[in-house]
């Protein structure tokens, strides 16, 4: 079958079970939108900004699990989307992005919007192509989609120049994806698993640090069922939540520069430090010289290379988490550790971190544990980056995987807003809230149009503290509270972000009391549609705990109004 | 004394390979002393020789940052006894009728090769490891060095065992053939 490019690449896209795709029109991707309209099956969702795009596949996929898919033209197009694909890239998650490119006479001659996008995003992609053939697009889709989302997930790009579109060939689909520059190993090696075993069994502390990559390999009931075997603590980092209920009574919340000082503390008094899925990173381990010296590391990943990286590994298990931790459940003998929790739990009845504070006014954490009682805990909670999202870490209390959507590792704030908007598209028969920064919530606004088109019955809550505050806190504490350019109330404009939900034809409500909280969390449920609520809350709250930047976690500061009680 | 590790890298021949190399090196910060690049007995696969030097790069990393390059195929590090390391330099060299023939002597104690001649310069060709070419540069130097063209290091492992791939990986396309795209056994290469 003869086909343009364009159908190549729509034909491919069916094949591969995409429903939606985040994109928006240009000069050279033409040819293919021309096509669009043949292809019902893949539902085109108009953005207003490229940037949103990439950040609703990605809110997509880490709600369902499938690759999120967005679409950009050449230059600028191309390039808003580098926020997004980054995003993606650090936090692991499959996506696809497609850019169009400028005609291959013109490629390298600095024409109209050009941008070499595939050497911009080299750094920042798990592989990227560049398609100079039509008959070379569906293998290339087949290929980018096999690696999005296998092994260790990662946003692949696939650049195609505007006459590729146009241009015919045979329609092929390959029945088989052949990389042997590309072979994940998912099952762990018998002999490390023994080897584990027999370390974690013979364990007086142990303790499980669950990350990212238990939630992405699904391997969160198999987390369960080993920490309840053996008896085993678990505590997740900041993108593990989710992972492990937080109910449950092994669970210990999650670790880290604001995690539970409790949790910190564990993890840096275990005798044997289980890594499953996650990269020892700087935010959640502190100091690396610091970091327990003492205890023996088991690190679980997919990704060879997170083994050793920032700590030498007593026992190295590369594999995927679900299979590894399955084969684990195997070996261990069943444990409990009755002293060692019983440490963590006093620990935790001194210092029990998460602290609604008495304010006259509203503080995020009030309003934050409000929203959790309303949805009962089931709803989807997606945040922005700052103050306010390590509150909703802290206030809400999660108890499935994929219902904390947050940046991580870039910490990309106005991720909240097209997020949103993806996950909600994804589970549509989720309640889905966005929990924004006024700051962060400025820099994607403009996908509320977007909402409003798809008719997302998201509930937005901005959590208005007229600050950037995680960054005011730091001048506070580091910088001698020298505010410079982060007080967006009273120096810098502060626009009425009701006003703007109704110029979109968003139904909004302000909320200035704390007696008013609860009722306007129950309005907005009540609502079919979306929902914005501007909650003015305290100013100038401060985050507690804390680990200081280059700080050890043994070094964390305690809520104040804890360490107060402790030492009288 | 030295820390230098030769890493062999088996890469896919196609375009911008060296490109992904390169930016992951410099994203990393890892420090080459040379790279050199040319075809392999395989078609379609290049041979990367890679000199890291141990002392400020975690090479271990550097290995599997490679292998998390998808046109990466194999890297393998041959430092050691067994390795037969070799450099190729040009050397072009002021000379007159007095010292010509001095030079030309200099250069057969190293096994070099004049290559081209005039009346005031030579070329010399010279193939060694970097002791032997810096050694010979040293007494090149007092007559004056005009020029210097080298291509970095390259090496493989003495003896049967060698550092290749197959050229039609028919394992895996069989297994892919089989099992789909997203395969639910596990692939048969296993790491271990």
């Amino acid at each position: 079958m003869r086909l343009s490019g364009a159908q190549i690449l729509l034909e491919c896209l069916v094949r591969e079970g995409v429903e939606i795709i985040y994109g928006y029109p240009g000069g050279v991707v033409l040819p293919l939108y021309d096509r669009f309209p043949q292809y019902p099956q893949i539902r085109h969702v108009l953005v207003r900004h490229e940037q949103g795009a990439a950040h609703a596949a990605d809110g997509y996929a880490r709600a369902t699990g499938k690759v999120g898919v967005c679409l950009a033209t050449s230059g600028p197009g191309a390039t808003n989307l580098v926020t997004g694909i980054c995003t993606a890239m650090m936090d692991s998650v499959p996506m696809v992005a497609i850019t169009g490119n400028v005609a291959r006479n013109l490629l390298g001659r600095d024409g109209f919007q050009e941008a070499d996008i595939t050497g911009i995003t080299l750094p920042i992609t798990k592989h990227n192509y560049l398609v100079m053939e039509a008959k070379d697009i569906a293998a290339t889709v087949r290929e980018a989609f096999y690696i999005a989302s296998t092994g260790r997930p990662g946003p692949v790009l696939i650049d195609i120049p505007k006459d590729v579109f146009i241009e015919e060939a045979e329609f092929h689909w390959p029945e088989q994806v052949s990389l042997r520059g590309y072979k994940p190993t998912l099952d762990g090696h018998p002999g490390q698993i023994k080897k584990a075993a027999k370390l974690i069994d013979n364990a007086k502390r142990p303790v499980i640090l669950a990350g990212h990559g238990v939630i992405a390999s699904g391997g969160a009931p198999e987390l369960r069922a080993l920490a309840e075997k053996a008896g085993i603590p678990v505590i997740t980092t900041f993108l593990g939540i989710g992972a492990f209920p937080q109910d449950h009574a092994l669970s210990y919340a999650w670790l880290g520069m604001h995690g539970a000082y409790y949790a910190n503390h564990a993890a840096n008094n275990a005798d044997v430090v289980i890594g499953v899925g996650m990269r020892f990173d700087d935010r959640a381990m502190g100091r690396f010289s610091d970091f327990n010296p003492t205890a023996q590391i088991i690190h679980i990943d997919i990704d060879p290379a997170e083994i050793g990286k920032n700590f030498k590994t007593a026992v190295p298990i590369v594999g995927d988490v679900k299979r590894v931790l399955a084969q684990l459940v195997q070996e261990v003998q069943p444990n409990t550790h009755v002293e060692w929790t019983r440490w963590i739990d006093d620990l935790r009845r001194e210092h029990p971190s998460f602290i609604v504070p008495d304010t006259d006014g509203i503080s995020m954490a009030y309003a934050i544990r409000q929203i959790y009682e309303a949805t009962r805990g089931e709803a989807i909670i997606v945040t922005g980056v700052g103050q306010h999202q390590m509150w909703v870490g802290q206030h809400y209390t999660f108890r499935y995987p994929r219902q904390l959507i947050s940046s991580g590792g870039l910490g990309t704030m106005g991720f909240e807003v097209p997020a949103a908007l993806g996950v909600q598209m994804g589970r549509p028969d989720k309640v889905v809230w966005s929990i924004c920064g006024d700051a962060g919530f400025q820099m994607t606004m403009q996908e509320l149009a977007t909402i409003v088109d798809q008719n997302a019955p998201v509930k937005l809550a901005i959590m208005n503290n007229g600050f950037l505050g995680m960054v005011r806190q730091w001048q506070e504490l580091f910088y001698n509270h020298n505010y410079v350019a982060v007080d967006t109330k009273q120096a810098l404009c502060q626009p009425d972000f009701v006003k703007i939900a109704e110029a979109y034809g968003i139904k909004a409500l302000r909320v200035t009391e704390k007696e008013q909280v609860r009722a306007a969390i129950d309005e907005a449920m009540a609502h079919s549609g979306p929902v914005l609520i501007d909650f003015v809350v305290e100013q100038e709250e401060n985050v507690w705990p804390m680990v200081p930047a280059g700080a050890s976690l043994a070094e964390t500061i305690d809520h104040p109004a804890t360490a107060k009680k402790v030492r009288a | 004394m030295s820390q230098k590790h030769t890493l062999v890298a088996l890469v896919e021949d196609h375009p911008g390979v060296l490109n992904r190399v390169a930016s992951l090196f410099r994203r990393r910060g890892f420090n080459i002393d040379s790279i050199a690049v040319g075809p392999t007995e395989t078609e379609g696969v290049s041979r990367m020789t890679i000199v890291v030097d141990g002392a400020t790069t975690q090479v271990e990393q550097v290995e599997k940052q490679l292998y998390k390059l998808i046109d990466v195929l194999k890297v393998s590090d041959i430092t050691g006894d067994r390795m037969i390391a070799r450099e190729l330099a040009l050397i072009k060299v002021r000379c007159n009728n007095l010292n010509r023939h001095e030079i030309v002597q200099l250069a057969q104690i190293f096994r070099a090769e004049i290559i081209d001649v005039t009346d005031t310069t030579l070329v010399v060709q010279v193939v060694g490891d970097e002791e032997t070419i810096e050694n010979l540069l040293a007494v090149l130097r007092p007559y004056g060095v005009r020029e210097i063209a080298r291509t970095g290091r390259v090496a493989m492992a003495r003896g049967a065992v060698s550092t290749s791939v197959e050229p039609e990986p028919v394992e895996i396309r069989q297994f892919h053939r089989r099992e789909g795209r997203m395969p639910q056994k596990a692939l048969p290469f296993v790491s271990d």
